[in-house]
């Protein structure tokens, strides 16, 4: 046992899944050339004037709802000021004292099945930055601005301190990752900084009751950074303390490329951010009928979808929640399921052969090659026999590069399994009058061993079909036929 | 024809006694001579406008011209005019043209108006006196070794030299009623969200309203029915329908209660004014209103909130002046902090860094409750000052500044003795109420105004209160000497 205890709070940044930005009528959409997606209002040109998006205010109440929080029936933005280049304005419209979403609780589950809550102090919305292009990332000399992020809406949602280790901080933002893709509101796209966490990290002696100092690692964009700069800010910070040295508070940056973590400014550098209430913007004001209207459409949660899966498609648990984890896989795999009339083989597929080749080409799973109606395909062959679990993977990457679907890929490749008995057992015939020293082998083998035998027929008739038989059907026929002849 | 008010002008292009394009150009040769010796215009759009005012006439031909049609007018140059440069009378803005124009703009532009220039104004219009503006003080018409008031002194020094009928102006604590005093002229300040703020560069955006400028009530009627919209591009403007304010400009006043707060009346008021206000206060009086004593008791809280309120505001809106985008850059920044502070030290004026420094630091961790959440107490003390007295009266008069224009200088060095100019006018804008400056006399030969305070939306109220008194006086036709 370690003799210090880890206490972790994370402050999670949520890119709403407007059209639009969160006061202005310009594109959110990712990826544009720089400053094409920046009007007059996000490049905080003189006189003009923030309008709400409501989009980005309902999206703001599903959260509260998705994780039974209070409302802020009349929530507030206030300016916090300070000055840097991407920032427009000079200062970002944002809430403090009048969060839209109030107190809520997010359950996650360990490896271990054990369940724990993890409280949320609130949530509140807020537009993003724009991006600092520094050089290397942009001409020699020069730094560049793009504005096109400006604007964006974000929900900033921060949890109390009530994780104890990385995998419960993991635990806990996959299940936030979860449920705003689950009700729509995120694209969820981490590498595209749809989800950006700040994790807040301090250690104390086991079993005290007072916190450590805590240091803040800003802006990581996934689990994996996200386990990997805990695990170092924890282990430096225990290292500091135990060689006499106190922690500092102060703001961390983690470079996921490098693995390294470094001091970005300490508390004394702080920016007096002069909060006040934003003069341009009225008070939100959500009524109970829209409280209520969003409450009715909510989207299914991930606890109950995993529940309706098991309910549902006789799915296990562990299957469940893998699948209902991430809404566009549940997606995914309720498409393929229905399509094909196979939730288990649909089940496996998708989280097993689909979510491998994804995980290594880096790629999600909105991106896939393989649309679900096109695993659908793939899975009715397999269920219907007309091809092996080894043809179907070649039938798999067959669909993953284009050539077409299951059928017209099988057809191409002249994949299909032979299943004719008679066929079949004219080959099985050949093979063994063929192989008689086999034969003999095999019927001066003693019983227990036998079994073992079966391969190398297996082989041998495999062969013979160019691996188009069906190895089921084979071996009920070659294990009837040997045993005639014993 | 410069000495006809915005309706006769209407009248006179209407029945085609002179054009549009004669009347533009008419304007244009009065700047071009006259407004050298004022430096009340600092941008004139002359082809633009001659443009403007040749459409103006076919549509006039065509007999299906909107309300302003042809006339001839002016805007601050606070308000963003699409292509032309708007410079809120900064060096900062010297260089910025807008790609795009204030609502105001537009609604002018689709009532016909034809836009002769911009107008100078203190920087941000932050001042007083107009002695702020990076393109020089205005001198006032009347006594040109006087100030014309501020911040929107070139629209009212060019309206009182009749270097245009009318001009737009702003009110952040009496940027358009006082000016309006000192040179002579008429000037309202609407309820807070009846003119869209869109495009109107922000001084301090919970005060900040625009509103119009002319020698009489009845042309800011026009003017306002005009300026006056919903926006929905402005979060603040308030959806009410915009009433035709020329349409009730006939009633008399009879039974009228107009309550006189006897703090505006107190120690530090110019006796001469003090005369010329109770003057006209009897002429209403003799109309048929009836003069209501009334305690406005917050009234000196009014200026020390308002000067933590307004820098405050005024602090985070002019941080997006930092260099980086559009306007001022310093040569040759050695880094990031180089450019910031440069570019805002040599891009703006000292009394704009003193407001931004005063705002700055009431935010300040450890001072923000003593000060800004002090402040907007007192705001709400001085909203229910006058939620009390608008039970029992219908408007508020008194005087719309202490003492008449006064010469350039003598309170440039002293900031709070200029901030007390604005005592009578800055509680209006801390309640949101509308206000405005009506001619009432003269003292040494300076114009005096008497305000008008409405409750909220009363514009119509106010506008006709104030005809009423325009047909029985005529200090608002005086014209400063030289002029005719």
């Amino acid at each position: 046992m370690s003799n210090w205890d880890t206490v972790i709070g994370l402050e999670v940044h949520v890119q709403l899944a407007t059209k639009t930005k969160i006061f202005s009528g310009a594109s959110t959409a990712f990826g544009a050339e720089p400053n094409t997606q920046a009007c007059a209002i996000d490049l905080a040109m003189p006189g003009t004037l923030p309008v709400l998006n409501k989009q980005a205010v309902h999206y703001a109440v599903m959260f509260g709802l998705a994780i039974d929080a209070e409302i802020g029936k009349e929530s507030a933005f206030e300016r916090k000021n300070y000055f840097y280049p991407d920032l427009p304005k000079g200062y970002q419209t944002t809430q403090l004292e009048k969060p839209i979403v109030g107190r809520g609780n997010v359950e996650i589950e360990l490896a271990d099945g054990r369940k724990k809550t993890i409280r949320i102090h609130h949530a509140h919305l807020e537009e993003d930055a724009g991006k600092s292009l520094h050089e290397g990332d942009f001409r020699h000399g020069v730094s560049g601005i793009d504005l096109n992020r400006a604007g964006t809406p974000l929900i900033e949602i921060v949890s109390e301190p009530d994780m104890n280790n990385a995998e419960e901080a993991i635990a806990f933002a996959k299940k936030l990752h979860s449920i705003v893709t689950s009700i729509g509101i995120c694209d969820g796209e981490m590498s595209q900084g749809s989800m950006r966490f700040d994790v807040n990290v301090s250690v104390k002696p086991s079993g005290s009751d007072t916190l450590g100092t805590r240091t803040e690692t800003k802006n990581l964009n996934s689990f994996k950074f996200m386990e990997e700069c805990i695990a170092k800010e924890v282990e430096r910070q225990i290292d500091l303390i135990e060689d006499g040295g106190t922690v500092l508070q102060e703001t961390r940056l983690y470079n996921g490329d490098t693995k390294v973590a470094r001091s970005m400014r300490s508390k004394e550098e702080a920016n007096d951010y002069r909060y006040f209430p934003c003069p341009d913007l009225l008070p939100v004001i959500v009524s109970d009928e829209t409280i209520e209207e969003l409450r009715r459409n909510l989207p299914e949660l991930p606890d109950a979808r995993q529940a309706r899966f098991v309910e549902q498609y006789s799915l296990s648990d562990y299957d469940a929640g893998i699948l209902s984890s991430d809404a566009a896989m549940a997606n995914y795999f309720e498409t393929a399921a229905e399509k094909s009339g196979n939730a288990k083989l649909a089940a496996n597929w998708t989280m097993g052969e689909l979510a491998a080749r994804l995980n290594n080409e880096d790629l999600s799973i909105a991106n896939s090659p393989v649309s679900a109606e096109q695993l659908a395909g793939l899975i009715v062959r397999i269920a219907d026999n007309s091809i092996s679990g080894k043809m179907a993977k070649q039938v798999f990457e067959g669909i993953w590069a284009g050539e077409g679907s299951a059928d017209e890929i099988i057809d191409a490749r002249g994949l299909k399994q032979v299943s004719d008995s008679g066929a079949l057992e004219q080959m099985v015939a050949d093979v063994l009058a063929a192989n008689q020293a086999m034969v003999e082998d095999y019927i001066n083998t003693d019983e227990a061993k036998r079994k073992k035998k079966l391969g190398g027929f297996m082989g041998q008739i495999m062969k013979a079909s160019k691996g188009q038989a069906n190895p089921q059907q084979v071996n009920q026929i070659l294990a009837k036929k040997l045993n005639e002849l014993l | 024809m410069h000495n006809l008010t915005i309706a006769e002008l209407i009248r006179g292009l209407q029945s085609k006694e002179f054009t549009s394009v004669e009347l533009t150009q008419h304007f244009l040769d009065r700047i071009g001579s006259l407004n050298p010796a004022y430096n009340a215009v600092i941008t004139v759009t002359a082809e633009q406008a001659l443009k403007a005012a040749a459409a103006a006439d076919q549509r006039l031909a065509a007999g299906n011209a909107p309300a302003l049609c042809g006339v001839p007018m002016l805007h601050k140059d606070i308000f963003c005019t699409n292509g032309v440069r708007t410079s809120c009378g900064s060096k900062m803005l010297d260089n910025f043209i807008p790609p795009y124009n204030a609502t105001v703009v537009e609604n002018f532009e689709a009532a016909g108006a034809v836009v002769l220039g911009k107008t100078n104004m203190d920087e941000f219009a932050m001042g007083s006196s107009n002695e702020t503006s990076f393109y020089g003080p205005v001198q006032n018409p009347w006594d040109t070794d006087c100030v014309p008031g501020g911040s929107s002194g070139g629209s009212a020094a060019a309206v009182a030299a009749r270097l245009a009928p009318g001009a737009t102006a702003t009110d952040t604590g009496g940027s358009i009623r006082q000016p309006a005093a000192l040179c002579g002229i008429t000037g309202l300040k609407p309820t807070y969200g009846r003119v869209s703020r869109w495009g109107m560069i922000a001084f301090a955006s919970s005060l900040d309203q625009g509103g119009p400028m002319a020698r009489t009530a009845e042309d800011c009627a026009i003017m306002l029915s005009c300026m006056a919209s919903f926006d929905d591009k402005d979060s603040t403007c308030i959806d009410r329908e915009v009433p035709d304010y020329s349409a009730t400009l006939g009633q008399d006043i009879k039974g009228l209660r107009i309550g006189v707060p006897s703090e505006y009346f107190s120690e530090g008021l110019d006796p001469g004014t003090e005369k010329a206000v109770r003057a006209a206060l009897a002429e209403l009086e003799a109309q048929g209103a009836e003069l209501v004593e009334i305690s406005l008791p917050n009234t000196g809280l009014s200026v020390p909130a308002y000067y933590v309120i307004a820098p405050a505001e005024a602090s985070a809106n002019l941080s997006r002046f930092d260099g980086v985008k559009y306007g001022y850059r310093c040569e040759d920044p050695k880094d990031l902090q180089d450019l910031y502070t440069r570019t805002r030290a040599e891009g703006f004026g000292e009394e704009v860094q003193r407001r931004i420094l005063i705002g700055t630091y009431c935010l300040s961790a450890g001072y923000y409750d003593a000060y800004y959440g002090k402040a907007q107490q007192v705001r709400q003390l001085i909203q229910q000052d006058f939620e009390k007295a608008f039970a029992s009266v219908d408007v508020i008069m008194g005087p719309t500044c202490p003492s008449p224009a006064f010469k350039f200088g003598s309170k440039g060095d002293d900031p709070v003795a200029m901030y007390l100019e604005d005592i009578y006018t800055i509680a209006t804008n801390l309640a949101g109420l509308p206000g405005m400056s009506v001619p009432c006399g003269m003292v040494d030969n300076k114009p005096v105004g008497l305000q008008i305070i409405g409750n909220y939306f009363d514009e119509a109220r106010m506008l006709n209160v104030a005809h009423q008194y325009q047909q029985v006086t005529d200090w608002h036709s005086a014209a400063p000497e030289g002029i005719l």
